[in-house]
């Protein structure tokens, strides 16, 4: 019965959808405004009717009730409340309405915080992002209706796979989704400026907090992936250019770009064409992603629910909402003027390199992953791409960022005084490089070249990210003053930039020194690796909710100081599949990191053993930059600028172009 | 058009080309993934019988023929999709089926065989799925071909579809059967 209802709350959803879709759009274009003042209601009604059938959903799991198949298949009466609730989105068909349930948060949002926005404007926005969930209201309903009847019901369920049964995967998808689905009010907005023609630094301005805190989200969803991955998969890695992790870290790249272009168009009123194309990338990359991971076109680790049927439904969909916009773009832009002049050194000139650097990375990725394909379509084979080409072709690109993006701030507007920004950093470049050198000769036994100019560049990164806060603060007379006195959009560009400094010494330090050893241990073994002895005291079973486990016994012992660390091997009574539960003792200057691998013979087992240096600092970056995201997002700015919207609309954008 | 609005197509063109390859892409059989057991002797097992728990199956019985066999469960619903092909199939009398049933339980098995029709000669019953682990089972329903050797010649990850069953199945069974 519950589940009946969350069916029909569905359909009512996309009824709203398409009401929200359709109307608005029409009276926007004919100038009917009582049709654009269904927007608003339709919008909010859809996100009712989504959260109705999300509860739904989510009782059906709770009660346990597996003649749903999709609980039958995810859920398992052994299985913890907490698990059963974030079984809801354990795979695809409930993962899809998660998806759905976002937008229409998101819709909701836009509702909220847009009271003074021209009503035109509104119109088109809330209808495009209607269109977009009728697509995937349609999808769900069509080929993954998660309340779908079993009969005969089951007795038990299937349980969810034991790789998500952990807290980082429950929480992972929510945030990656809140980002990618974020993307689609910039999105939106674009294609609403475009339609309308008022392609404007008002627009810019509008977009930005949308932008950032989307990119908030999907920065949060992509350093717990990563996280999990490290400590969930057992493998020691954080990153492993696994084709599911491009899908989130391509809308990622062109997201940050579209940040920093957003700047420019609302400030100065330039790249206002380029800035609409970055934001139909980046929501359109986060569907190529949802493409990629749901369609089951591209095996991979993380590849829980494929299937044909569903993949070409979602490339019908690609097609029309990508391609929609870009034929809109194609028609529109070439009638938008940038009035703005700028010099070749200028700030505007380095955001546009920034650009260029992160949508090529992007761009690069998205060949590794589809390389594949390529060759699989054109019949020559099924060949992976690894590591490899992903480093080779990462670091040259990222390399001129981190060296820019401390700096970049620097430079003026329009025209940048290269002799004042070169007295600033003359003697700050070289000392920075002789601290980063002389950490990693000094401190860090065995630098190589590598590892001296990755952490010089670190220095500098986070010493040029402070004297540019330090010039705007010095212009204050005191101190305390010029602090007061930077707007919250100043510290959070100051904060992320930080984040990426720290991410590189992270990247640069874990990736050089950690070790790691594949032994066999018997009981009373040990073993030293980096100055750390590991002693193994044998394994004994415990018993959890839904799966039995050994517990191995370690002792980590360095000068005294030591740690005891307890692994799993565990094995899930219904799955029946062996999980390898890593015991980690977390540091801020080193990881060290247990897990079990197979059984041996007499209580022996072979063990990983890793010792990995400044790993945390990896995900520090990403959460100093999460910090530095919603620093910029609260800005007051964003909030007055609503008004002046609506009183002027100015418009840049010819409707015939020339 | 002039050249400064090609510009702006530019993307659409792209992408154009993009959602062609993707299309390719989907067409090619993600599910056509490469048995290491292809060729090789079926792996042995004996096990209880669905029907009846005291009559036993084992490979042993069924070797000398060449047959069909098909993993299913009650609880798959993709299993139920490709049902009445193997119902039709087990009618037209060309190739004997026997089913794995994998990870179920006995009762519901059988109230599901009475309730959508038995096709099987017989259904061993693989409640731990063991079996199923030895023979490379990695979803339900799974269909493989074996030939009077004993050797697998053929596996079908997921349902049967009709197009499949006529343009590979049976040309491979009547081509198997004609063997010596």
């Amino acid at each position: 019965m519950i589940a009946e209802l969350g069916h029909i709350a569905l359909i009512m959803a996309l009824l709203m959808a398409l009401l929200q879709g359709t109307f608005p759009l029409l009276g926007a274009a004919q100038g009917v405004e009582v049709w654009m003042r269904v927007a608003k209601p339709a919008g909010r009604a859809q996100f009712l009717f989504l959260l109705v059938s999300f509860l739904c959903l989510a009782a059906s799991f709770v009660t346990n009730d597996f003649s749903l198949e999709y609980v039958a298949r995810n859920s398992n009466s052994a299985l913890p409340l907490y698990y059963r609730i974030a079984a809801v989105w354990g795979a695809h068909e409930g993962s899809m309405l998660l998806w759905a349930l976002i937008l229409g948060l998101w819709t909701v949002a836009v509702t909220i915080f847009s009271r003074s926005l021209a009503e035109e404007f509104l119109a088109r926005v809330l209808s495009i992002m209607g269109l977009v969930s009728v697509g995937i209201l349609l999808f769900i309903l069509f080929t993954s209706n998660p309340f779908e009847r079993l009969v005969p019901a089951p007795n038990d369920g299937a349980d969810l796979n034991p790789l998500l049964q952990d807290f980082g995967m429950t929480v992972h998808p929510p945030m990656l989704y809140m980002g990618y689905v974020g993307l689609s009010v910039a999105f939106s907005f674009a294609v609403a400026a475009l339609l309308g023609g008022s392609l404007d630094s008002a627009w810019a301005r509008w977009s930005r907090p949308w932008t950032l805190i989307a990119w908030v989200f999907l920065t949060c969803g992509i350093t717990l992936g990563s996280w999990w991955a490290y400590y969930e998969l057992g493998w020691g890695g954080w990153w492993f250019w696994d084709p599911v992790e491009n899908a989130s870290f391509m809308p990622w790249l062109v997201a940050t770009a579209l940040i920093h272009s957003l700047a420019v168009t609302e400030k100065r009123g330039a790249f206002k064409a380029w800035t609409v194309l970055l934001a139909i990338f980046a929501f359109s990359l986060s569907l190529l992603g949802t493409f990629l991971v749901r369609s089951g076109v591209l095996t991979s680790v993380h590849a829980f629910a494929s299937d044909p049927a569903r993949g070409l439904f979602i490339l019908i969909f690609l097609a029309i909402v990508v391609g929609g916009s870009l034929l809109l773009y194609s028609l529109r832009a070439p009638g938008v003027r940038d009035v703005a002049r700028y010099g070749f050194f200028s700030r505007e000139n380095l955001l546009l390199l920034n650009n260029i650097l992160l949508v090529t990375a992007a761009g690069s990725i998205l060949l590794g992953t589809l390389y594949p394909l390529v060759l699989d379509a054109l019949g020559l084979g099924k060949i992976s791409v690894g590591p490899p080409y992903f480093s080779t072709v990462f670091a040259p690109l990222m390399a001129p960022i981190f060296l820019l993006a401390g700096i970049g701030a620097m430079f003026g507007w329009r025209e940048a005084a290269l002799d004042r920004i070169w007295r600033r950093v003359r003697y700050l470049l070289p000392l920075s490089y002789l601290v980063g050198i002389g950490l990693a000769a000094v401190a860090f036994e065995g630098s190589d070249f590598k590892t001296m100019a990755g952490l010089g560049t670190a220095v500098w990164l986070a010493a040029s990210t402070l004297a540019t806060l330090w010039n705007r603060v010095r212009l204050r007379g005191h101190w305390v003053a010029g602090l007061r006195a930077q707007s919250p959009s100043t510290y959070g560009m100051t904060v992320a930039h930080l984040g990426l400094a720290v991410f590189l010494t992270g990247v640069v330090l874990s990736g050089r020194f950690s070790e790691e050893k594949w032994v066999r241990m018997a009981p009373d073994d040990s073993v030293t690796l980096s100055g750390y002895t590991f002693r193994f005291f044998g394994t004994e079973k415990v018993t959890g909710p839904n799966f039995v486990a050994q517990e191995g016994k370690f002792r980590v012992e360095r000068e005294g100081d030591g740690r005891e660390l307890r692994p799993q091997k565990r094995s899930y009574r219904v799955q029946r599949n062996p999980m390898t539960e890593a015991a980690i003792d977390p540091g801020w200057w080193r990881d060290l990191y247990v897990a079990l691998g197979e059984p041996m013979d007499n209580g022996a087992w072979s063990v990983r053993l890793y010792v990995k240096p400044f790993i945390r600092w990896v995900w520090c970056g990403g959460l100093l930059m999460i910090a530095g995201g919603l620093l910029a997002a609260s800005d007051r700015r964003y909030r007055l600028s609503v008004r002046r919207i609506a009183l002027a609309p100015e418009r840049s954008v010819a409707t015939k172009p020339a | 058009m002039t050249t400064s609005r090609m510009r702006f197509a530019l993307p659409l063109l792209v992408f154009a080309l993009l959602v062609a390859l993707l299309a390719v892409g989907l067409r090619l059989d993600p599910r056509e993934v490469p048995s290491p057991l292809i060729g090789k002797p079926a792996p042995g097992f004996s096990l209880p019988q669905v029907a009846a728990a005291e009559q036993r199956l084992s490979l042993a019985d069924l070797k000398g023929q060449v047959f069909l066999l098909n993993v299913w469960a009650s609880w798959c619903l993709s299993c139920r999709e490709e049902h009445p092909l193997l119902l039709e199939l087990a009618k037209r009398g060309i190739v004997p089926i026997y089913g794995l049933n994998y990870k179920d339980e006995r009762e519901t098995a059988q109230a599901w065989l009475k309730r959508f029709g038995d096709p099987y000669r017989a259904s061993a019953f693989d409640a731990d799925g063991r079996i199923g682990i030895e023979w490379g089972v990695y979803g339900v329903p799974e269909t493989f071909v074996v030939d009077k050797q004993g050797l697998i010649r053929y596996k079908q990850t997921g349902p049967i579809t009709p197009e499949v069953l006529e343009k590979k199945i049976l040309p491979l069974v009547r081509q198997l059967q004609e063997a010596a």
